[in-house]
């Protein structure tokens, strides 16, 4: 109990300010290096808070003080006991060449699963063109590819004017951002348990394949691959990255996929998945224990077992990764918005379609190249 | 059952608490956000005016990608530069945390922003609205999924205690070690209601009054055993007085 606050205050209050001194400076630059004696000082003038904190707390006049010091006690508190990796000062660099073909791998089996539901979509949209002619209508929800391709390849191919001409860049733009609320959404539906993802992801390779085989039966292979591929390639795979994101935050959600995520083995898991799970150094050094007081995302003080972990470590876990792959389908997504509003739109005679296809079949062996083997670690399966 | 305190334990053993935000506030705060994201778009407009003189098409697209990003990043930009919060937040006194106390991460503000596509199905933050209301710590579904709460950051005001002590005797503090006691056992909670009921007490209906200042004093009696002799000129109210005059006054 305290007798003298007045006492009290006039004594602690310098360490309090102190404290929130050294707290602004470690907020404003988290990546500042504190020397050995600044981190005991910062320590020493925590610990001192708390004991502050655990007097005022039996103390009735002062709940504006408590909270005060609760708030102070609250931010020393993150400072300490965060264990999470603090992430490195943000470099496109490294980010392109590592960060996200990495992060890409780590997750392949929600990747591998997202193109499926994909493909089936895809085969389930052709065979439905293919075998009711009822369906094209129900099936492709765009005014321009209602009617008969043959008609639409005539009429591109014999245009005497350009038809994005003084519009192309707007119409890019339009792309670009659509397509990105579009894949935004598609990682988002991850909270559905998947479920949402899949749909989407279905219903995309439904209107795809719809799209195909109705250019296909109308003998239009050429114009379909010269008008699709050469943005297709990159936006088609960014829309599977979107559902590879959905699914890695569903698998985190659910629990499946050995934590760190689908295509994550233990130990990879082990090795990197936790460490962005918070633990706190228990006594004699074992760093096995979330720090969460009640609301113990892992559960108790059992071993760190990425499998075992609670839903609120495994989210934690998934969301760096989340941000790589969103931020890798916005990139893939401004190229194909470009390419689509800039190439894709221009058909024979303007451009050979054999030009066309082969710039979509490079960039596809060029995505495919550098999400496979870019940025390889030894240790890599 | 929703709490209306996030409660964390250190492992000094310490405990602090964070009042939680509740669905109203937060929703008045993204009013705010909403209305501010509207001025700085049509403020966007007017410079597209202005680069519609070099080409109208590109001040279409640079217009588009910039609303577009201004949506996205909006939240993202304010929580992250601002230690969660936004404009919106600021006014209202809300602010994004981590929910298990530690280091607000850079993928927790993304996270918690970008989820908003799900959260604010199928119009007016419905899902999340529901979520929140559900939630144990007031969490929408992008909290949840992110692992932060946003908290009420109260401003820290000072009694004004002239108003409801006006320096008259006080027969409690006679007893220094009474008063001592008096100090320790009322529970904060306890004395700030009595210390309101006091600012407030003119609000009241006299009946009401009477009644629930006598209830008042009965139980801060029941604290501290006073000598009948000390006490028992005392009204309910002015012993009630007497007792926030000890407990907030310590400097005589």
């Amino acid at each position: 109990m305290i007798l003298d606050l007045e006492r009290f205050l006039r004594l602690e209050r310098p360490l309090w300010r102190e404290l929130e001194a050294q707290l602004e400076r470690l907020e404003r630059d988290p990546h500042r290096a504190l020397g050995v004696d600044e981190v005991r000082r910062f320590h020493y003038l925590y610990q001192r808070a708390s004991s502050d904190l655990a007097q005022v707390q039996s103390f009735s006049s002062e709940p504006e003080l408590r909270r005060y010091l609760e708030g102070l006690v609250s931010r020393s508190y993150g400072e300490t006991h965060e264990t999470r990796r603090l992430p490195d000062r943000f470099s496109p660099r490294r980010y392109l060449a590592e960060t996200f073909p990495r992060t890409f791998r780590r997750h392949l089996r929600a990747f591998a699963l997202a193109a499926a539901v994909t493909l089936a979509g895809t085969v389930f949209g052709g065979l439905a063109v293919a075998l009711d002619a009822d369906a094209k209508p129900a099936l492709i929800p765009f005014s321009h590819l209602e009617g008969d391709p043959s008609r639409r390849v005539a009429e591109e191919e014999s245009a005497s004017e350009d038809r994005l001409s003084g519009r192309k860049a707007s119409f890019s733009s339009m792309l670009m951002t659509h397509n990105t609320r579009v894949a935004v959404f598609c990682l988002a539906l991850g909270l559905t348990w998947g479920t949402g993802t899949l749909i989407l992801l279905f219903y995309n390779g439904v209107i795809l394949g719809a799209v195909a085989v109705d250019y296909i039966a109308a003998g239009q292979t050429p114009f379909l691959l010269g008008w699709l591929l050469p943005h297709g390639a990159i936006e088609i795979p960014a829309f599977v990255l979107a559902g590879q994101a959905g699914l890695v935050l569903a698998s985190a959600l659910i629990g499946w996929g050995g934590w760190g995520g689908w295509g994550t083995s233990s130990a990879q898991a082990g090795s990197r998945g936790a460490r962005d799970i918070p633990t706190r150094r228990v006594a004699g050094g074992r760093r096995d224990e979330p720090s969460v007081g009640q609301s113990s995302a892992a559960g108790g003080s059992a071993p760190l077992n990425p499998e075992a972990l609670g839903v609120a470590a495994r989210l934690r876990a998934a969301g760096p990764d989340l941000v790589v792959l969103i931020a890798g389908v916005g990139l893939m997504l401004i190229w194909a918005g470009l390419v689509e509003a800039f190439l894709s739109q221009y058909h024979e005679p303007v451009l050979p379609y054999a030009l066309k296809i082969a710039f979509g079949a490079v960039e596809l062996v060029g995505l495919t190249f550098y999400l496979a083997f870019v940025g390889r670690e030894k240790r890599e399966p | 059952m929703r709490h209306e305190i996030l409660t964390l334990r250190t492992p000094e053993g310490i405990e602090f608490t964070l009042p939680l935000a509740g669905p109203v506030s937060r929703m008045l705060a993204w009013a705010i956000d909403v209305a501010c994201v509207g001025a700085a778009g049509a403020a966007l407009g007017g410079i597209a005016g202005g680069l519609q003189l070099v080409s109208a098409d590109l001040a279409t697209a640079a217009v588009t990608v910039a609303y577009f990003v201004l949506q996205m990043g909006y939240g993202m930009v304010c929580e992250w530069a601002w230690r969660g919060q936004t404009l919106g937040k600021r006014v209202l006194r809300l602010r994004v945390v981590d929910a298990q106390g530690l280091r607000l991460k850079p993928s927790q503000v993304v996270i918690r922003n970008l989820l908003r596509a799900v959260d604010a199905l199928p119009a007016f933050y419905l899902v999340g609205g529901a979520a929140m209301v559900l939630s144990r710590h007031a969490q929408r579904l992008g909290d949840f999924a992110a692992g932060t709460v946003v908290v009420r950051v109260p401003r820290p005001r000072e009694p004004d205690l002239d108003a409801v002590l006006p320096g008259k005797y006080n027969s409690l503090r006679a007893l220094p070690h009474l008063a001592a006691r008096l100090r320790r056992r009322v529970t904060p909670d306890e004395a700030w209601l009595a210390l309101r009921a006091l600012l407030r007490r003119d609000e009241l209906d006299p009946a009401a009054r009477v009644s629930f200042f006598r209830e008042l004093a009965a139980h801060l009696r029941s604290q501290v055993q006073y000598p009948p002799e000390v006490v028992e000129t005392l009204t309910d109210e002015q012993y009630v007085r007497n007792v926030v005059d000890v407990i907030f006054r310590t400097e005589r």
